[in-house]
């Protein structure tokens, strides 16, 4: 294997890589007077690299061609998927950004900061890393280049008391997670002899010693903090709420879909040996979280708050998909992992939407009374966001909520589909409760404030993909999660 | 002699003290950053220990890494500790509590 394949390999991270130290100096030398035109050149860089993905993303691509690097990272259709979908998130993130920080919203620190595009970068790069990592070495280094953008991206308005305590929230908890993944892995590293996938599954084959158990667990432990995943998820949604709004988009889709394609990688390739160690444990976390996220969201006031355990109700879904154990399992992940990020975008950026005339943001259900009267078109676009991510048919939410119940299904864990379902309905209730305060209660009146056109766009976009049209993506989408989802099992 | 159940004992003493100080400590942001720091260093411990005891110098190598990530992250926590001190005027870890709920 030679540099030159490798390097051919990786373009997509080289660009962005390059083009982040290049954007930093710009950001630098010309100040936050360049922060739109470093946002328009970040949104491109994603967008090309996103585009030199398509070719072997449609063909698939599998087996040891995609290593590079002498096996630390290996780009599969499994790996491919992710990125695209970081990307997409990434550039809608960035779009989202300027309108918010340029208006009241942001208190005083008014003004798009030229830094936010270059974390953004920063932070996909890293998820690019973790998301074709086929090594604990480069899985640490990706994370952790994620995860240091993404603590400054928390608290990147300093002069906010609540950014600020969001970014040491998320600091410090997910140090203690890097921490915890990173105990595990060397004992794993010591109990199997190497810290390539490869030889820790080998080292991992037989009777587990006690050692590569706790290594497991640890391992395990650090990515559900990761994902956000009960009994881990305590920080989301303080962090959630606490950092800036287009942020918070952000931590809600691009990280969660590295996070989950990471831990699907290390499951069935790591422990893709040793099933039934990590199968009980996954399908209690995919029901609690399920559970938790429904029963946690029923008090919240504060819409970004609900969010955020929404977004823990939602990734008890996705590890359902990942406890099936299987390819059928694993495409349906992918499947809903799509899904979920166009629901996710939608509803937040109908929730920067929510502003008045001078700008200040709303984000309560008080503030969002009546809204089907102020503002109609927002309200209908929120609405077809909620009934989505509650599995109402016949909006795209269902799909995504009954491929995965059909793979869970079909391995025959009915009575954990059973389960899911009946919390899914406690999950409705709150989604509905939107509907309900938007559509039949008096007018609040406050959130008046006229919108960007770059809002509209992505809003109606998103509406549109999760309407019952999202059904003409469903045969490629599905098709390509399934030459992704087979990658990951082509080495067991 | 000195085995390498020695050294994970060490290393597994470091981790568990590293995790309770994140847990258990009530006063001061400054301590849980200590306790990371802690955490850190029982792994590359773990790692080095493992690596000279195998004669693989894979371990080392990954031991610098995260003495190289670990100086950027304690790095990248001050800044947001200082910041939030900025705004709040403490770093008393019991208000930390802006967001409840």
């Amino acid at each position: 294997m030679d540099f030159v394949t490798s390097f051919i390999l990786v373009t997509p991270e080289l660009m962005l890589a390059a083009a982040g130290l290049v954007l930093l100096l710009v950001a630098a030398w010309a100040g936050d007077k360049a922060a739109i035109g470093v946002s328009i050149a970040a949104a491109a860089v994603f967008f090309v690299a996103g585009l030199s993905l398509v070719p072997s993303l449609h063909m698939g691509i599998d087996g040891p061609d995609t290593l590079a690097f002498g096996g630390l990272l290996k780009v599969d259709s499994f790996a491919l998927f992710a990125k695209a979908l970081i990307y997409l998130a990434a550039i809608a993130c960035l779009f989202l950004a300027p309108a918010f920080f340029n208006s009241k919203a942001a208190g005083v620190e008014r003004g798009l900061r030229a830094e936010y595009p270059v974390l953004i970068l920063f932070a996909a790069l890293g998820m690019s890393i973790m998301v074709s990592a086929n090594d604990f070495m480069a899985l640490y280094l990706g994370l952790e280049l994620n995860s240091l953008a993404s603590y400054v991206l928390a608290s990147i308005l300093r002069k906010n008391q609540r950014s600020a305590e969001a970014g040491l929230k998320y600091f410090v908890l997910g140090a203690l997670a890097s921490g915890i993944l990173l105990y595990g892995m060397s004992l794993l590293y010591g109990f199997t002899g190497g810290t390539d996938f490869a030889s820790v599954r080998a080292g991992l084959e037989g009777e587990l010693s006690l050692g590569k158990l706790f290594g497991l667990i640890f391992v395990m432990s650090g990515l559900a903090f990761k994902i956000a995943a009960v009994p881990f998820h305590m920080w989301t949604p303080d962090v959630y709420e606490g950092a800036p709004t287009p942020v918070t988009a952000f931590f809600s889709t691009a990280p969660k879909v590295a996070a989950v394609a990471l831990t699907a990688r290390v499951v069935f390739e790591v422990f893709g040996g040793q099933v039934d160690a990590w199968q009980q444990i996954v399908m209690f976390t995919a029901l609690a979280s399920i559970v938790f996220g429904a029963l946690g969201a029923i008090g919240q006031e504060n819409l970004k708050r609900l969010l955020a355990y929404s977004s823990i109700n939602n990734i008890g879904f996705i590890l359902l998909g990942l406890a099936v154990a299987n390819v059928a399992g694993a495409s349906a992940m992918l499947v809903y992992l799509f899904i979920y990020v166009v629901m996710s975008i939608g509803s937040f950026t109908a929730l920067l939407m929510l502003r008045d005339e001078d700008g200040d943001l709303y984000e309560t259900f008080a503030d969002i009374r009546g809204l089907a009267v102020t503002r109609p078109a927002i309200a209908w676009c929120l609405l077809i966001q909620m009934f989505s991510l509650a599995g109402i048919p016949p909006l795209l939410g269902f799909y995504s909520k009954f491929v995965i119940f059909k793979a869970t299904v079909d391995a025959g864990l009915v009575a954990f589909a059973a389960i899911a379902i009946a919390a899914s309905v406690i999950g409705a209730f709150y989604y509905i409760k939107f509907v309900r305060v938007m559509f039949f209660d008096e007018p609040a009146g406050v959130a008046t404030g006229k919108s960007g056109t770059t809002h509209w766009i992505l809003l109606i976009f998103t509406a549109a993909i999760v309407s019952p049209l999202g059904y003409l993506l469903t045969p490629s989408l599905a098709d390509l999660a399934d030459k992704a989802a087979s990658a990951l099992f082509i080495g067991g | 002699m000195i085995d390498i159940e020695h050294y994970l004992v060490v290393g597994a003493i470091l981790f568990v003290l590293g995790v309770l100080g994140i847990f258990l400590n009530r006063k001061n942001v400054i301590v849980i950053l200590m306790s990371v720091e802690l955490i850190l260093l029982a792994v590359n411990i773990n790692l080095v220990a493992f690596s000279a005891f195998k004669g693989d110098l894979v371990g080392q190598v990954f031991a610098m890494l995260v003495l190289t990530v670990a100086a950027a992250e304690a790095a990248i926590g001050l800044a947001i500790l200082v910041i939030y001190y900025r705004g709040r005027g403490t770093i008393a870890v019991d208000d930390v509590n802006r967001m409840k709920g």
